[in-house]
């Protein structure tokens, strides 16, 4: 089984590279430079950690924003990866790669610390099964973040953090996860296993 | 609901693990990836990498070491010593940390602060400070707490969140190393008075001190070194009591 890994101007790339070195699977990095590699991969997970507009003018400067979108295979966005396939980000002002309908917001509190730093327990949701499989409800997982995506349709976990937002999305062969499960213990790397085992 | 954090903080000298006793002579406590490992496995939440000689002898912090560990840690962690420059940042996040840890040179380079976080973003930053109380206040020392330095704790906490730090990790130099628990005054202050996380370092002895810090501090994570190192407390038993105390943390 091929895994690809998508690189662009939004790093961890070498956090998540080292995760799947764990599981004993090592990617191939896809570039804008390599991108024909995607056509062997089975599997692509989209990371990050960055600023969405600085990112969303990077993907489309290389047409990235239309190769994600239209990949058949299963992807799973990571962090900011998540909300670059939404619909729009506040965070620059910026239109995304539209994959999930829903826009994302900035938290807003007087009383929280924001960012979200630590770790925060998932409430999973109808739907779950496929990236959650075998783990319990109120799993803690490892966030860093400053914007969020509301509950929606796609919403298939959610965590409450000055309100609930959405821990992770599916739609089809997209799947995301605000959280780093690279960074997450045990619990990201069974997440990480299904995905693998999608 | 958001889990206090805690934190095994492993000084490093020379690719060994040392922890020092008011910051002076130090003994040497294990292999720093292979104790990463361990703690990683027992329920730690982050992990803190100190190069401790970095500042005072200009070394800077090994990049290699830095990568083993991304390569065989599944959580968090931070790397701090010596660090002084933006490139130098860009070195280690790209080997795999997912934050840096600031002391001396971001009192000797205030901008150095601002700098990190709009390159990188304010949760990579984390600004630590040493301080001790002294005739009516709490001053800041930089150089491992070889040399005082005009600044009080609050004033520079305050600045350095003004200035883009993701977190302050506070450690009293008259609690360091002494076990008879953490600076809860002065913690809960920075707790009241910032609007970032406040991890409190210095002082942990027993597992009621960290009931305590989080009880009576308010503050968000709570590190320890020796404690952790020579097995006097098990990372396990201390949360399975923070929990019966009512504290949310991350049970594994």
């Amino acid at each position: 089984m091929s895994i690809g890994v998508i690189k662009y101007n939004a790093g961890n790339l070498y956090s998540v590279k080292c995760a799947l070195n764990r599981l004993n699977v090592e990617p191939l990095i896809i570039t804008h430079e390599n991108i024909s590699l995607l056509d062997s991969c089975d599997k692509v997970i989209f990371p990050g950690v960055g600023e969405a507009s600085s990112a969303m003018a990077f993907l489309r400067e290389h047409g990235l924003d239309t190769i994600i979108k239209n990949i058949t295979i299963p992807l799973l966005g990571i962090c900011i990866g998540q909300q670059l396939m939404c619909k729009h980000s506040e965070e620059g002002d910026v239109d995304c790669i539209g994959i999930f309908d829903v826009n994302v917001m900035r938290f807003v509190s007087d009383r929280y610390t924001i960012p979200h730093v630590g770790w925060n327990s998932l409430s999973l949701k109808s739907g779950s099964e496929s990236l959650f499989n075998s783990l319990e409800n109120n799993e803690y997982v490892y966030y860093v973040h400053s914007y969020y995506v509301p509950e929606c349709a796609y919403t298939i976990a959610v965590t409450d953090y000055i309100n609930p937002f959405s821990a992770a999305l599916h739609k089809d062969n997209f799947f995301s996860t605000q959280f780093h499960p690279e960074k997450s213990g045990k619990i990201g790397d069974v997440i990480l296993k299904n995905f693998l085992a999608l | 609901m958001l889990a206090k954090r805690i934190i095994p903080c492993l000084d490093v000298k020379d690719g060994q693990t040392v922890k020092g006793i008011n910051f002076v002579n130090l003994t040497y406590a294990g292999d720093p990836v292979e104790l990463g490992m361990k703690y990683s496995e027992a329920g730690a939440d982050e992990l803190v990498f100190l190069d401790i000689t970095a500042s005072h002898e200009k070394r800077s912090t090994f990049v290699d070491v830095v990568k083993r560990i991304a390569l065989n840690i599944n959580i968090p962690f931070t790397v701090g010593g010596g660090i002084s420059s933006v490139d130098h940042v860009e070195q280690l996040l790209n080997a795999g940390a997912d934050k840096i840890s600031i002391n001396s040179s971001a009192l000797k380079n205030p901008q150095l602060i601002t700098d990190i976080a709009n390159r990188f973003g304010n949760q990579v930053c984390v600004v630590a400070i040493d301080a001790k109380f002294e005739d009516t206040k709490w001053q800041c020392y930089i150089n491992g707490g070889r040399k005082a330095i005009d600044k009080t704790l609050f004033e520079w906490a305050k600045e350095a969140q003004d200035r883009g730090a993701g977190e302050i990790l506070f450690t009293s130099m008259n609690h360091d190393g002494v076990k008879s628990g953490y600076a809860i005054e002065p913690l809960r202050c920075l707790h009241d008075y910032l609007s970032i996380p406040i991890i409190a370092s210095g002082g942990a002895g027993s597992v009621n001190d960290f009931v305590e810090v989080f009880q009576m501090a308010k503050i968000d994570a709570a590190l320890a070194a020796s404690l952790f190192h020579y097995g006097e407390i098990e990372i396990p038993i201390l949360k399975q009591e923070l929990h019966k105390n009512g504290i949310p943390v991350r049970l594994t």
